[in-house]
């Protein structure tokens, strides 16, 4: 485990009577793009909720196991939850830009953490330019963020994530309502900032875990079936169930 | 036998603009038969003099600068108050039998004529805190009265705020109360602004409760502890007691443009508050 950022070990998640996670344990490795596959309510978008602790919003949630951030147990009494969503960051399904100016919509979470006047506008240029998005918006900053294309706002989430400087990012399907271009342009900037950041991308879409994901993993009705790395998925799946799903058999 | 869909929906639109037709005419009905008959009295001197011989003849001054006291002061009241209620029931709480308990018995309160709430600041701000008749019982008398529509329509504005909004707040690491303040306030503003100004609109037209808790007095209230006379109030004394039909209307008059002009500013200001964050 030395290099693994993120450790679970038997993980569960209940949502009152539900069990929607059953016994997840992996290690997810640093600086690297970890590909969530699997189909829908096979429990990958809760793993991700758990990793920065949005699942405590909703009511009845109960969690066993354990989450490791950097050794340290997010699910522990005295571990900070702000702090956690600060070195956590997530860019949502659907593209949710806040009502205000591109520029507001970035410094969000940097304004927050107290980050300096000075640096703000630095900070603003590099997330958008990170997110392939700086030369569309540079000259209409100040303008309201609902005003982007579809493809646009869900580039200007991932800047605002960016923006926190966070080490991990968590990604639930960041591109399932966008076209083949803007799903290329965040691809591509997702492939540059596993340098700096691990990475984790939830995907109904298996061909994009296996354009840019190093390892992946397979979901299947709250359990996780597989985990290796995503050419061996893709192309020597040790279970069945595996096979059937990336090979598209799957009922 | 079936009437074909062609008439229904005719008859429907017809019941529907017929419906919507005698709504708007009763309502142009009594603001136009109050201006005709209110307007030729009102002038500069009648809006800024003060009333001579009870009110027989003279301005309506003190009772102008009663009705924006008197409301500016429950709304400074009630409005932290109700919005703060609101935020707490529906951020920090979750729906459990107190909080359906505190919401039925805001509904209850809503119901409650004014006359009661009246006789209540009489009893409670008037002779037991011993405020007296004056501007401070009867502002706080009228928050209380306008606090329930305040709680109830500022609490469905933040429920009507996405909760994606909140999530996204909390995913770049923002605390509940920053959330509140950054996120759900400034989107919950435009049902919490009409919640407000159904609260105005109900202080500025109050009597029953005005008269029992600020009083009658027809001087410029010095102080908060001083009584003073609201223009709804010296409407009715100047009717009741037969002293000045003319005036009466007046006043009515200039009651109704008020109550015009504080909906116009208030959804002026908020308009513009809107544009600002969607430009």
């Amino acid at each position: 485990m030395s290099d693994a950022k993120i450790t679970v070990r038997k993980l569960s998640v209940f949502f009152g009577q539900v069990q929607s996670l059953r016994w997840v344990t992996m290690d997810v490795p640093r600086n690297k793009i970890l590909g969530v596959i699997g189909p829908a309510g096979s429990g990958k978008t809760t793993f991700l909720r758990t990793l920065n602790r949005l699942n405590d919003l909703s009511p009845d949630t109960h969690i066993e196991g354990e989450v490791l951030l950097d050794g340290q147990d997010i699910h522990h009494p005295s571990f900070d939850v702000v702090g956690l969503r600060k070195r956590v960051g997530m860019v949502f399904a659907l593209p949710v830009p806040l009502p205000m100016s591109i520029h507001d919509n970035v410094v969000y979470g940097p304004r927050l953490s107290g980050v300096k006047k000075s640096r703000l506008d630095e900070l603003v240029e590099t997330s958008l330019r990170a997110a392939v998005l700086w030369d569309e918006v540079k000259d209409r900053l100040h303008k309201s963020a609902l005003r982007l294309s579809g493809g646009q706002q869900q580039r200007l989430c991932l800047a605002r994530t960016l923006a926190m400087e966070p080490e991990v990012i968590l990604l639930d399907e960041p591109c399932s309502g966008l076209d083949p271009i803007s799903t290329a342009k965040i691809e591509e900037a997702l492939t540059v900032l596993k340098a700096k950041y691990t990475i984790i991308l939830v995907t109904n879409n298996t061909k994009q875990a296996a354009r840019v994901a190093d390892d992946t993993a397979f979901f299947l009705m709250g359990e996780m079936v597989e985990y290796g790395t995503t050419s061996q998925i893709f192309t020597v799946p040790r279970d069945k169930r595996t096979n059937d799903y990336v090979t598209g058999r799957f009922g | 036998m079936r009437i074909p869909p062609k008439y229904t929906q005719k008859a429907a639109v017809a019941v529907l603009a017929g419906a919507t037709l005698v709504t708007l005419a009763v309502l142009l009905f009594i603001i136009g038969f109050v201006l005709d008959k209110g307007l030729p009295v009102v002038s500069f001197k009648f809006l800024f003099t003060n009333p001579e011989d009870m009110g027989r003849a003279g301005g309506i001054f003190p009772t102008l600068v009663g009705s924006v006291l008197l409301p500016l002061l429950a709304i400074a009241i009630a409005m932290p108050l109700g919005v703060g209620t609101a935020v707490y029931l529906t951020e920090y709480t979750r729906e459990t039998r107190v909080t359906k308990v505190i919401r039925f018995g805001t509904d209850c309160l809503a119901g409650i004529p004014s006359i009661i709430f009246g006789l209540f600041g009489f009893i409670f701000f008037v002779a037991m805190l011993g405020f007296g008749w004056s501007l401070l019982s009867g502002g706080l008398t009228l928050a209380i009265m306008i606090l329930p529509t305040i709680i109830r329509t500022s609490e469905e504005a933040i429920r009507a705020v996405p909760h994606s909004f909140r999530e996204v707040s909390f995913s770049l690491g923002a605390t509940r109360w920053e959330t509140v303040i950054k996120v759900v306030l400034p989107n919950a503003l435009p049902g919490i602004v009409t919640g407000v100004m159904l609260g105005v609109g109900r202080c500025i037209s109050e009597t029953a409760a005005v008269i029992f808790t600020a009083g009658l007095a027809l001087r410029l209230p010095q102080s908060p502890f001083d009584s003073v006379r609201t223009m709804a109030v010296h409407y009715y004394v100047l009717v009741r007691e037969g002293l000045s039909t003319e005036n009466a209307y007046g006043t009515a008059a200039i009651l109704i443009i008020a109550v015009l002009l504080v909906n116009m500013t208030a959804y002026w200001l908020m308009h513009r508050f809107i544009a600002r964050r969607t430009k």
